[in-house]
């Protein structure tokens, strides 16, 4: 088995499979399998989530007024704009262009980076306004045990997803070292393609909170 | 019980319930057995049948469509049988007989607490009388419990801040194991109980021995107490809504939607008034639940229960529109509520 | 290929070069990426698992002799039976095959190397190990006692025990479960080797792909409502506090839409045992493959539909039971349809009863009660009476242990000469078999009359009428200890004594027994290549035949 300092630095087939293609193939499978595990991670909390929101559609109507709407809606546009950029990198990887891949990756941690910075300031917002449950919650009005419920929510679900965020900032940076020391080819990016799965999957995720949060309409 | 007295193996039947649940089981027991002791027998005879003579035996290929087929299908109707016949008989437990003897029950760790509705209280014993169909109304103070009587068959798990209910009719005079079937903590297994079924003469005996104020008028020193006459007064410009037959009618809410006033909407609205506001009225009303326990809940809903409308012809309904002046019976709904104010 | 064993005669220096020999020392096996010493590694956790596990039902068993609650006190008994639905659930059945069976003979049956992610296996035994630890931290620091289900609002806001432990340590381990799934979903996607079809995989192959979609889709469900429940408990916020606005009936929603699944984890494996060693000691290709093939995944879809069954008396209503009921029975078919091609694959064939095959014959029996038993649950009009009695215990027990830890000995038993090289003892073998058998039964079976009679479940004590049948279940799960016992002496003792072993003692068909026992590091010195269907024995024995008569001549 090679060496982990190798491992940085060249491309390895390794002995279970009989060439690169199968390697790579087998990779990208493997990243969708688990995309589908995450589906399901995510897909239980929205699902609790749509239960007490139905439960008390007035309450959460009433909460989401109180979102910084704004901070939402730049970050959405840097996470989309970052798998642009992971986009951008792949396809570089893919022919072979050094320039593109690097400039991909680096502009895909920069923009992620900004996103997560904008969320911990939007969370100490929450907490200077008393909208945290479990540490100060204070809610004026009839609301109070709904909004409690839908904050809760958002502190888990996108407190997950910024877990979810910092893995992936992870992964992309030792793509980047990678890259950076010339181990990507277009026969060997393998990586790179898996990694950028995976970070499209996490913007996904966050396409589907940022309505779900920020965007309730409240009805008269 | 059947079976040795040290070794009974199958429950008494004491319920009307416990016949026709019997009954499946034994059709269960039948199909089931049958198809078992085929697939085993068929197993040993071809053990036997075909066990290996020679190590150089070489087994033909042996493929039959049809039959895999037919043994999808078949089973499949088998199936079909038994679901329907189990429906059956679960609506036939779940149907609601009138004219039911309503009893209250609370569950809390770990004991099983009953209100008669002439007031008679018991803990861990249920007094009742052969051949009446029984309703439970049942809370739990905690966690989850369930009630469990087996020899009615009888099976229903009891939630907290929500009431369940389940009927049965007794058919038989004796005493009968209550068992907590859902476990709720330290003394699950503590918590037990006995109903006592009895003979109607010795139901009533029981019943004036142990009389006490009744749960209604216990609940009407509650409303008092409680100062909700303040602002239920049953006036038509009062600040909240009428509660004079108010029991089992439909409901009108602000957010649009109609509601039927059950035990579970009072109760609701006692101790999480919020949740559902009447259409016309202000969400004022403040919430109750650290005052009561699930027992003086059920006093209260009875009382409210008990409050009739002397006249019927004008609907207790708030119309969306706000409260409507009821000129008929100002004076009879004064002296209801006492004219007091405290 | 020989079918007789080879004697242990010979020095050892003699001993050819397997995957067990290749390296020595303790890193070489901490830090192995080999699937099949990974499956070893897997094997000893397991077993303590299982020791600790069996441990607890003894002293519940102990306990239940007599009517009173006099050995231990009710929290004891409470945190004993809920220790040993979390250990035998989590760190014992779900793993079992799949970790162990499944590690070592995936990657040989399909005529791989290893499997696809070999790292990330290694990976999935240290999580198993870290949720592990978790346990053991609760069992030595006082318990847990909230049962393995968790109820709320008990495990929430009433119970007084470790439980936040104990969900994170099961958390842990569902990210174990996850990569181990994912690992065989891939491998049996991208690594078979040419010419071996879908149509032509073994049905261990098929079950342990089954079980992996389930794995992977489920656990998750699991892993989100563990942290629901956690930090409920940690920051009561009112999940699922019905006086803050949660429901608790969601709790047991959510629980059971990763439980009842999970359930069919635990035994499809075993089923797809079940199917290798009925076909090789017939030695007769399976009647109706295909169906078994469907079956296998039907199983597994149906088996995601059904997790309100658990919930008929919880407050649902009355058209949601209704759909649970009938989808409980649909899934009861696939079941049906496997028992059924099982037994008819014995027809014309050439039996042998080898100790793996008494375990098989044993899970066919066992398994097939315990499943019509579940037709009883099932039925609305009679759960409303069994339910959360002795009889669900009895149910469960005949398809887990009857079934599923039956399949896990006859596997362990069948590919044991291929694992280690050597034969175990057939004769300690069959009688340990017997042993267990009828343990089991007598264990199990006075459980149904108790439950019908209304013995709930989680009792500690219990209305003295029951006792003769505790008594009964009590010594009968005595005698089953020792059944349990027996093979972990002896397997542990063909270690060193047992007969040498050939490459396919059994003259089975499959990959996995054209390659020497034990097998080398790579499985094969070259990758194979597959041109027929699976349990092709009335061409392959003639073959295999004709070989020995020419060396012999």
């Amino acid at each position: 088995m090679a060496e982990s300092g190798a491992v940085l630095n060249r491309a390895v087939l390794e002995t279970q499979f009989a060439d690169l293609e199968q390697q790579r193939e087998t990779a990208t499978f493997g990243m969708w399998v688990f995309l589908a595990t995450e589906l399901l991670l995510f897909g239980a909390l929205f699902l609790a989530y749509t239960v007490y929101r139905y439960g008390a559609p007035e309450g959460f109507a009433d909460a989401s007024q109180h979102m910084e709407k704004v901070i939402g809606a730049v970050n959405t546009a840097v996470l989309l704009s970052s798998s642009f950029m992971v986009a951008t990198a792949v396809r570089g990887a893919q022919v072979g262009g050094r320039k593109r891949l690097l400039f991909g990756l680096a502009l895909t941690i920069v923009l992620g980076v900004v996103f997560l910075f904008f969320k911990g300031y939007e969370y100490y917002l929450h907490y200077e306004d008393h909208k945290v449950p479990g540490l100060n919650f204070e809610y004026a009005g009839q609301y109070a045990q709904a909004a409690k419920l839908f904050f809760f929510f958002y502190f888990a679900m996108t407190g997950l997803h910024a877990v979810h965020m910092l893995i992936g900032l992870g992964l992309v940076s030792v793509m980047l070292v990678r890259s950076w020391r010339g181990v990507f080819t277009e026969e060997y990016h393998a990586p790179v393609e898996v990694v950028g799965l995976y970070w499209h999957f996490v913007d996904l995720v966050w396409i589907f909170l940022f309505p779900v949060f920020y965007l309730i309409v409240k009805h008269h | 019980m059947a079976g040795l007295p040290d070794l009974p193996l199958f429950p008494e039947r004491a319920s009307a319930a416990a016949g026709q649940v019997d009954t499946l089981f034994f059709v269960l027991l039948g199909v089931t057995g049958t198809v078992g002791a085929l697939v085993v027998c068929v197993l040993i005879f071809f053990c036997v049948k075909y066990r290996r003579r020679s190590e150089r035996d070489v087994p033909p290929r042996v493929s039959n469509k049809l039959l895999e087929i037919g043994w999808t299908v078949a089973p499949l109707f088998v199936f079909v049988v038994l679901y329907v016949w189990g429906v059956n008989t679960y609506f036939r437990v779940l149907s609601q007989p009138r004219d039911a003897l309503e009893i209250n029950v609370v569950a809390k760790q770990w004991m099983w607490k009953f209100q008669h509705p002439e007031g008679q209280r018991e803990i861990d014993e249920l007094h009742i009388p052969v051949g009446r169909p029984v309703k439970l109304v049942m809370a739990s103070q905690d966690v989850i419990h369930s009630f469990f009587v087996p020899d009615f068959r009888l099976h229903r798990d009891v939630l907290p801040h929500r009431y369940t209910e389940i009927w049965f009719v007794p058919t038989k005079v004796g005493q009968y194991h209550l068992f907590c079937s859902q476990y709720c903590g330290t003394q699950h297994s503590g918590m037990t109980g006995t109903v006592f079924v009895m003979e109607p003469q010795d139901y009533q005996r029981w019943l004036n021995e142990s009389a006490q104020g009744s749960l209604a008028s216990r609940g009407q020193a509650l409303f008092r107490k409680l100062a909700c006459n303040t602002c239920h007064t049953g006036d038509s410009q009062a600040r909240a809504p009428m509660l004079e037959g108010l029991f089992g009618t439909p409901v009108y809410l602000q957010s649009g939607e109609t509601a039927v006033a059950d035990e579970n909407y009072l109760r609701e609205s006692i101790v999480d008034p919020r949740a559902k506001v009447v259409a016309g009225f202000q969400p004022i009303m403040p919430t109750f639940q650290n005052q009561l326990d699930e027992e003086q809940v059920l006093e209260l809903i009875a009382y409210i229960k008990s409050l009739k409308r002397e006249r019927e012809q004008i609907p207790t309904v708030s119309s969306p529109a706000g409260p409507q002046p009821s000129p008929v019976g100002d004076a009879v709904r004064q002296s209801e509520s006492g004219g007091q104010q405290k | 290929m020989s079918a007789e064993s080879v004697t242990n005669a010979g020095p050892v220096g003699a001993e050819p070069r397997n995957y067990l020999n290749e390296s020595y020392g303790v890193r070489s096996w901490l830090l192995t990426t080999d699937h099949k010493r990974i499956a070893l590694l897997y094997m000893v956790s397991l077993t303590l698992m299982f020791v600790i596990g069996g441990l607890m039902a003894v002293l519940m068993r102990l306990e239940l002799l007599t009517p009173q609650g006099d050995l231990f006190t009710s929290d004891t008994y409470n945190k004993l039976f809920t220790l040993h639905g979390v250990i035998m659930v989590w760190f014992f059945l779900i793993p079992s095959i799949p970790a162990v069976l499944g590690n070592f003979f995936v990657p040989l049956m399909i005529g791989a190397k290893d499997l696809a992610f070999p790292r990330l296996n290694l990976l999935s035994w240290y999580i198993y190990v870290f949720g592990a630890l978790f346990t053991f931290y609760v069992v030595v620091s006082g318990g847990v006692d909230t049962g393995w289900t968790f109820y709320t609002p008990f495990s929430t806001d009433a119970s007084q025990t470790h439980v936040v432990s104990t969900t994170l340590g099961i958390f842990i381990l569902g990210f174990s479960s996850i990569l181990t799934g994912l690992n065989f979903i891939v491998t049996i996607h991208r690594m078979r080797a040419p010419g071996l079809t879908w149509f032509r995989l073994p049905l261990f192959i098929w079950s342990i792909y089954a079980t992996s979609i389930i794995l992977v889709l489920a656990t998750p469900v699991l892993a989100a409502v563990l942290m629901l429940v956690t930090i409920e408990r940690l920051f009561h916020i009112g999940i699922f506090d019905p006086t803050m606005g949660g429901d608790p009936l969601l709790y047991q929603h959510l629980f059971w839409f990763y439980s009842h699944p999970a359930v069919y984890i635990m035994i499809l494996p075993g089923m797809g045992v079940v199917s290798e060693l009925v076909t090789c000691y017939s030695r007769k290709r399976i009647f109706g493959y295909n169906f078994v093939c469907y079956a296998t995944l039907g199983i597994a879809f149906l088996g995601f539909l059904v997790w309100g069954h658990h919930m008929f008396v919880a407050g649902i209503s009355v058209y949601a039971a209704m759909t649970f009921s009938i989808l409980s029975y649909l899934v009861a078919i696939p079941s049906a349809i496997k028992v059924f091609n099982w037994t008819a694959t014995l027809y014309k064939g050439s039996i042998s009863f080898k100790t793996p095959m008494l375990y098989a014959l044993g899970f066919i029996g066992l398994f097939t009660v315990g499943g019509l038993t579940g037709l009883f649950l099932a039925a609305l009009g009679l759960d409303i009476h069994v339910h959360d009695t002795y009889f669900v215990i009895a149910h469960f027990h005949y398809i887990m242990v009857g079934g599923m830890v039956m399949a896990y000995f006859g596997g362990l038993h069948f590919w044991w000469p291929k694992m280690t090289g050597r034969m175990y003892p057939e004769g300690w073998g069959k009688l340990a078999a017997l042993v267990v058998f009828i343990g089991f039964n007598l264990t199990f079976f006075p459980q149904f009359i108790l439950g019908y009679l209304g013995m709930p479940r989680r009792y500690h004590a219990y209305a003295p009428e029951f006792q003769v049948l505790n008594v009964m279940s009590t010594a009968g799960a005595s005698i089953l200890g020792v059944g349990y016992l027996l093979p972990l002496i002896y397997l542990l003792w063909s270690l060193r004594y047992g007969k040498r072993a050939g490459p396919n003692p059994w003259l089975a068909t499959g990959l996995e027994w054209t390659t020497p026992s034990p097998p080398p590091k790579e499985n094969f010195e070259v990758t194979p290549a597959v041109n027929e269907e699976p349990y092709n024995y009335s061409e392959f024995l003639p073959k295999v035949f004709a070989a020995e008569e020419v060396e012999v001549g």
